[in-house]
């Protein structure tokens, strides 16, 4: 197995650390997956990461100007690494201002993957830093439980008002509840709503739009637009999440603007959906029964 | 307009309606006081009277006067309620704390008697946050029965000066003592820690004291853990008036200005500490 990549222009090395930053926020350690074209960090769900499930994809030629792969195996021509997403923010860190990023895997004491940073320098004698990330292989036997996950069969989606203000309201409302219900429809309307004994507090947006999916766009979509457009659509769906959860999502956002989708099956899925020019994250939360 | 009859139509069930063009006028005011969960409200047509008390030795009070409000309608000549003020100031600061340049939230708070719930309708930018807190049965409030003829010393001052010395206040020390009197030092704080005490003296003739009236040297000491609450009110202040009465015990009003230019009051009452009390008649 070997990896190497070199990131050069610098806007692609703070593009590549805000994005390694977001995932860092959301996940203490996840998976990097990375094939001939793309990096992917994953977060699979399990009871033990609460339910959440990230998938976060990367299309690696917008980020590497050298990127070389060798998988486990001709037929199995792709790498799955475990690490901390935060190690590598440390090291990403450091190069805000590099001339260029070297990532490699690397044997150490235990495998790694190696940052090296070349600084700006005044003298013509080069500085660079060197860092370690510690990773463990996971082996081929496990890779099934990685794989992208289906698109739900969702009954509303929508686009998010900006995270900014959906943020500032889930902070406090963090401090009256646990949980939080989110209710959307198909006419451009999404409420959050907490709800207490002592107190409820719900914000309405309004005037928000929807994406439009067809089976062309992608091949994941299993319905067809009309499903979406049978329901009634006033009618209102909704899910109860845990409201640390939520605002953790929030605000682990580093990379923005962009166009966030909320996919919501009544009571059971919620799925969020970031679109960026060369990066997705998917970002799956547990819901909790009304 | 259908959406202003719709209004006047709810407002019917309301004995109290207020109208806010800027919820952080009331925010600020409430956070001044907010140094225990529940508050007594008290409306009236003069406004809103908000009161806070601790182990029956100190009381706040801030005041919303009616003339804050665009719009202040009340039904009844007294309407009283006690309230969560923590939830009520993570409603009024729904759409975040900070206070971004241009964006306001706007308030209509209303209340429909006794036994229901403080309905709190905010709005910024398109987004409508509904709110419903539940009230309960008001506690009687402490009189601290200070009234102005018993003052034996008043001073007001700048509350710049008076921030610096409060927040450094000495916390291993139990007691705050404050020494006013018409001779040297006219104004003195002194706090007594473990590291040994320290003393901040405030001269007469500072440009900081706006006016200085005492007229009996008087030494009177406060449990320091029931003071520092006063803080939050200080630093939003622009003014201070200290008055201690003939029983020993303090007055501190502070006035703090709002973001439209508009003057509001907050008062603390202290009952000095017991257990050293000084005998202070000269």
């Amino acid at each position: 197995m070997r990896f190497r990549g070199k990131l050069v222009d610098i806007g692609c090395i703070q593009h590549f650390t805000r994005v390694v930053s977001t995932i860092s926020k959301l996940a203490k350690t996840c998976t990097l997956r990375i094939n001939q074209s793309k990096l992917y960090f994953i977060l699979s769900e399990r009871v033990v990461n609460g339910g959440v499930s990230i998938w976060c994809e990367l299309t690696q030629g917008h980020f590497f100007n050298e990127f070389n792969m060798e998988g486990l195996a001709e037929d199995a021509n792709e790498i799955f690494l475990e690490l901390t997403p935060e190690n590598m923010v440390k090291s990403l860190k450091s190069a805000q201002n590099a001339k260029w990023v070297k990532m490699k895997l690397t044997k150490k004491h235990t495998p790694c993957i190696t940052f090296e940073v070349e600084l700006p320098s005044l003298t013509s004698h080069s500085r660079t830093v060197v860092h370690d990330v510690p990773v463990s292989v996971i082996p081929k036997r496990l890779w099934d439980e990685f794989e992208e996950p289906e698109m739900p069969d969702f009954d509303v989606s929508i686009y998010m008002p900006p995270l900014k203000v959906v943020r500032n309201v889930v902070d406090r409302m963090k401090n009256l509840s646990n949980f939080v219900v989110l209710s959307a429809n198909q006419s451009g309307e999404l409420i959050l709503k907490v709800e207490t004994d002592l107190v409820s507090v719900s914000t309405h947006f309004r005037d928000l739009t929807h994406p439009q999916w067809t089976k062309d766009k992608d091949p994941n979509v299993s319905q067809t637009p009309t499903q979406t457009q049978q329901r009634d659509p006033q009618e209102f769906v909704e899910v109860r999440v845990d409201i640390r959860k939520f605002a953790q999502f929030l605000s682990s956002q580093q990379v923005g603007p962009q166009r966030v989708i909320c996919n919501i099956v009544d009571n059971r899925i919620i799925h969020f959906f970031l679109l960026h020019d060369d990066v997705s994250l998917q970002y799956f939360m547990p819901v909790v029964s009304m | 307009m259908p959406l202003n009859t719709q209004q006047a139509e709810d407002d019917g069930q309301y004995v109290l309606v207020a109208k806010l063009d800027n919820a952080r006028n009331m925010s600020t005011i409430l956070k001044a006081v907010h140094f225990k969960e529940t508050a007594l409200v008290i409306a009236s047509a003069m406004g809103l009277k908000v009161t806070v008390e601790d182990s029956k030795c100190i009381q706040a009070n801030a005041f919303l006067q009616a003339g804050i409000f665009q719009e202040f309608l009340i039904k009844e000549e007294q309407v009283t309620f006690k309230i969560n003020l923590t939830v009520l100031l993570e409603c009024l600061n729904i759409f975040g704390s900070s206070s971004t340049p241009g964006s306001t939230t706007a308030l209509r708070m209303c209340y429909a008697g006794y036994g229901s719930p403080l309905v709190l309708m905010l709005e910024e930018g398109g987004v409508l946050t509904n709110c419903s807190i539940k009230t309960q049965e008001p506690d009687e409030t402490l009189d601290f029965n200070f009234c102005s003829t018993n003052v034996i010393n008043k001073i007001i001052m700048k509350s710049e000066c008076l921030k610096e010395a409060f927040n450094e206040l000495d916390m291993t020390s139990e007691i705050l003592q404050i020494l006013m009197s018409p001779d040297k030092p006219y104004f003195r704080l002194s706090t007594f820690g473990n590291a040994g005490s320290t003393h901040s003296d405030f001269p007469k003739e500072s440009d900081m004291v706006e006016a200085f009236n005492c007229t009996q040297t008087q030494t009177n000491r406060y449990k320091v853990s029931l003071l520092k609450p006063s803080v939050k009110a200080l630093s939003s202040s622009v003014r201070v008036s200290i008055r201690t009465d003939n029983r020993g015990f303090l007055s501190l009003q502070f006035m703090i200005k709002n973001e439209d230019g508009q003057v509001c009051f907050v008062e603390y009452y202290c009952a000095p500490d017991e257990d050293m009390e000084e005998d202070y008649d000269s």
